[in-house]
């Protein structure tokens, strides 16, 4: 990830508005399954959208080649000059496993529709020059910023292993009917968003879920403190080229779960910190805790109303931002829980619940595999 | 000689309101006004008013009328009557203009071209009477990460802190040196930040001894050329120690306080002899360049166990960014920048005229800078110099600073009317004085209770703004242009604002 330099930073793009609908599900015992739940529930969401952006995170979707980075790439306009420079980055810098063509269904009528290539790749195992000492995350990640920014028309989906993010422009079912998820691929963890962007027209890049190695987050609602998150992101070479929330949240994610080795419970809290107020009345232990999370990363705050679900291998996190100005439902059945805009989202693919909640503000709902973890937040819940 | 100068101003008395009560005769320090017994009338001398409005907000009757003068000098748009009186007065005494206040030029003040975003629609604004809206701010240095483990009963935090003040609002009362401002008017500031929680800034004239502990809990204490009233226990009761190198009013220049005002008091405080001439030398003579710096920074910190953030003045000049982004590497914790606007005891007036550049400018370049380096996180930055009203506070904090010094504002708040004398000693209204009779007219409680009513203010002001804009704490508005908008701007000012103009 590298900066660039923009004379002042007057001439940074408008970053876009949106509202938006969002739905996660995960089997805690990391059984897999198809995409038909992450689809009827958004469907069901639908005002929640205007057609013009839905996408699917899709966890473990790949097992036969479960080590190594799957690359989804998008060419717009179907440009295959782009296509060829990528593969030849591509080829300099990785063993590419396999490569295909992401299958389409020409049925289904969506716009503008571009070319979108899967890469699996493996990393040289000994890097040259400076880059010989980067874990091979943060090596992918270089590659994959260097893409994105250098060469235009070609922008990178997804990139962690074992992960698949499909997007466009469409309401989410188009899309999904477009790539086929409900046929083609299963997995353990599904996210998927809705998008209603006020001021860009739809562009297949912008839609989420927005993703980084096997990190991607869905996203709804405007941050105010848009500013003040991109720019000091920049000062840690995250060099925002989408402008979008969005962008803000999944590199903040990076910067201080992956970089900075923050445990989830701990970037809930810099996202939605509690208040000054709140934190009075705490254990001496939690208040320097809270107090040097503030005063550090206040810059990394979330401000204005926001739900993310962000999520990665083995976990998916639920948030909404701390005085609770955008929605949040989470519900629970056998092993499989489910996080959303709205509970009759939820309900539409799991009438018989065992139980549904609704998180507190700042209040996060982990769900990891294999644990119960996600009842922790039900303490707190309405 | 016979002074060829005009009256600034003229005065008017209603005689059918005086009442001849000598209210304004004695409340004038400048001789401007007698009375004759036996004529039972007032006389006025016109020469000496400094326009002050003292007497004129005193007079029972409403009689006087002080206005600057109508029938001077042909107007002349090069040969101003600033420039023509200045001509004069140094035909006549071969002297340095001298003025007080800051500078009143009509330079652009870009605070009046930037403007503020609010919500509509995709977020909603908040509002702080029903709804919390958080001003605290912590300034200091900040580490670059924190390390946090997971333990039994939460997380540890591994990594140390480095000493950081909180303040319940980002709003600070400027340096003014005891010595300058009067007993009075300096305990006045010191008693107002404590009541707010917030710091005062005891300028380079110590702070007296009897003060230290009552109010060390809410001061910055400053190290100046002078090194005036500097001692280890100064340091120490404290929160910030502050290493003044210049002064957005009179950058490149030293101070004078003359030996007239060095009283029994003032020369205990500032440890030096009663009726000597208080001389801050326009360099730091023990720094010459960013090293020597260095080492006064961690003297400082030595001296202060580490327990103290370093701040380092310094005033708006030409290459400002690269400068700060200097003392930041230097050590500093905190970085003020004191635009030409800032105000002054006393400053010869050519230079506080026409040396240094705007705060805003400084601001966004420093900012700009310190981000680009990837250390704006090593320290805070008080913006200083001209600051308003809250309007202006709330911009300078969207341009990048984490903190405002309020200095003019306070002393208008105080009764301050920016006659621009306070150089002569004689302020009328007890502040920039040190005459036993002059100072009594400011009373602490009172003026206390008005710079407290005015940060209230100010702070009810910047939470309802904020909230507006869809925010509920200052730190999300820090640096966040992107709530900020030029108008009327020209494009090389708005890319070094780094502002978008309204409509782009």
């Amino acid at each position: 990830m590298r900066q660039q330099y923009h004379q002042s930073e007057r001439f940074t793009p408008d970053k876009e508005m949106q509202a938006c609908g969002l739905f996660g599900v995960m089997d805690t015992t990391g059984k897999r399954f198809g995409g038909d739940m992450a689809i009827k529930a958004i469907k069901n969401m639908k005002v929640r959208g205007n057609g013009l952006g839905g996408g699917f995170g899709v966890y473990g979707i790949y097992p036969d080649y479960q080590e190594y980075y799957a690359f989804h790439v998008m060419y717009q306009d179907r440009n295959q000059a782009a296509k060829r420079m990528v593969e030849e980055y591509l080829k300099q810098n990785f063993y590419v496993i396999y490569d295909e063509e992401i299958p389409t269904d020409p049925g289904v009528n969506v716009f503008q529709p571009p070319l979108v290539w899967r890469y699996f790749v493996s990393p040289p195992p000994r890097k040259k020059g400076a880059e010989e000492h980067l874990t091979d995350d943060e090596y992918v990640v270089n590659k994959v910023m260097f893409v994105n920014i250098n060469i235009e028309d070609a922008y990178v989906f997804s990139s962690g292993k074992n992960v698949g993010v499909f997007k466009g422009v469409g309401f989410p079912e188009e899309v999904a009917a477009y790539f086929m998820l409900d046929k083609l691929y299963q997995g353990y963890l599904w996210t998927v968003h809705s998008r209603f962007p006020t001021n860009t027209p739809g562009w297949w890049g912008g839609a989420h879920p927005f993703g980084i190695l096997d990190w991607t987050v869905v996203h709804n609602g405007e941050i105010s403190s848009y500013g003040t998150n991109r720019r000091f992101l920049a000062m840690h070479d995250y060099y925002c080229t989408l402008y979008t929330d969005t962008e803000v949240v999944a590199y903040a994610v990076d910067l201080l779960m992956r970089k900075q080795g923050l445990p989830i419970e701990v970037l809930s809290k810099i996202f939605a910190p509690p208040l000054w107020d709140a934190i009075k009345l705490m254990s001496a232990k939690e208040q320097k805790l809270y107090t040097t999370l503030r005063m550090v990363y206040a810059p990394l705050m979330l401000n204005g109303p926001f739900t993310i679900i962000v999520a990665h291998h083995n976990e998916m996190i639920g948030l909404t931002d701390r005085i609770r100005l955008r929605p949040i439902t989470a519900g629970a059945k056998g092993d499989l829980v489910f996080l959303s805009s709205e509970e009759g989202a939820i309900r539409a693919v799991c009438p018989d619940l065992d139980m549904v909640w609704t998180p507190p503000g700042g209040e996060p709902v982990i769900v990891r595999l294999n644990s119960k973890d996600h009842l922790l937040s039900t303490n707190k819940s309405i | 000689m016979y002074s060829f100068q005009l009256p600034e101003f003229m005065i008017e008395r209603a005689a059918d309101r005086c009442i001849r009560c000598r209210v304004c005769e004695r409340q004038c320090a400048n001789q401007v006004y007698s009375y004759d017994a036996e004529l039972d009338r007032m006389f006025i001398e016109e020469k000496n008013c400094v326009g002050c409005q003292r007497c004129v907000v005193l007079c029972p009757t409403l009689a006087l009328n002080v206005r600057p003068r109508t029938s001077d000098y042909r107007p002349n748009a090069s040969w101003t009557r600033d420039k023509m009186q200045n001509l004069k007065k140094q035909a006549e005494t071969g002297g340095v203009i001298l003025t007080g206040s800051g500078n009143d030029k009509p330079c652009r003040i870009y605070w009046d071209h930037l403007v503020l975003n609010a919500s509509q629609v995709t977020n909603p604004s908040i509002d702080p009477l029903r709804e919390p809206m958080e001003l605290k701010t912590y300034l200091g240095r900040k580490p670059d990460a924190v390390k946090i483990t997971r333990c039994a009963d939460g997380f540890d935090v591994e990594t140390e802190s480095f000493p950081n003040v909180a303040i319940p609002t980002p709003l600070v009362f400027s340096a003014m040196s005891y010595g300058a401002i009067s007993y009075q008017a300096y305990l006045s500031l010191a008693a107002a930040a404590k009541e707010l929680g917030t710091l005062f800034n005891t300028g380079e004239g110590g702070l007296p001894e009897h003060m230290r502990r009552e109010f060390g809990g809410n001061a910055i204490v400053q190290c100046a050329s002078g090194r005036f009233g500097v001692d280890a226990d100064y340091l120490n009761n404290s929160q910030i120690v502050e290493i003044k190198i210049g002064q957005g009013a009179k950058p490149g220049i030293g101070g004078h306080l003359p030996g007239e005002k060095v009283l029994a008091n003032i020369s205990e405080t500032r440890m030096i002899p009663i009726g000597t001439d208080a001389l801050s030398p326009a360099p730091q003579h023990d720094i010459y360049s960013i090293e020597d710096l260095s080492m006064l920074i961690y003297a400082l910190k030595e001296a202060t166990n580490y327990a103290k953030p370093v701040s380092v003045k310094i005033a708006a000049v030409h290459n400002v960014a690269a400068i700060a982004s200097g003392i930041v590497r230097a050590g500093a914790d905190i970085v003020a920048i004191d635009g030409f606007r800032g105000g002054t005891g006393a400053a010869p007036q050519a230079t506080r005229d026409n040396v240094g550049i705007p705060l805003e400018l400084a601001l966004a370049a420093v900012d700009k800078r310190l981000r680009e380096e990837g250390i704006r996180n090593k320290c805070s930055i008080m913006a200083a110099g001209g600051i308003r009203c809250s309007a202006d506070a709330i911009k300078a904090i969207a341009l990048g600073a984490d903190g405002v010094y309020v200095g003019t504002a306070a002393l208008i708040a105080m009764g301050c009317t920016l006659c621009q004398k306070c150089y002569t000693g004689k302020c009328n209204w007890g502040i920039t004085t040190q005459d036993p009779f002059l100072i009594k007219r400011l009373n602490p409680e009172l003026t206390t209770q008005r710079l407290v009513n005015l940060m209230r203010a100010w702070s009810h002001e910047i939470q309802e703004m904020l909230g507006g804009m869809g925010i509920n704490a200052i730190e999300s508005l820090r640096g966040n242009r992107d709530h900020l908008r030029g108008i009327g701007l020209e494009d090389w000012e708005l890319n070094v604002l780094g502002v978008k103009g309204a409509g782009e």
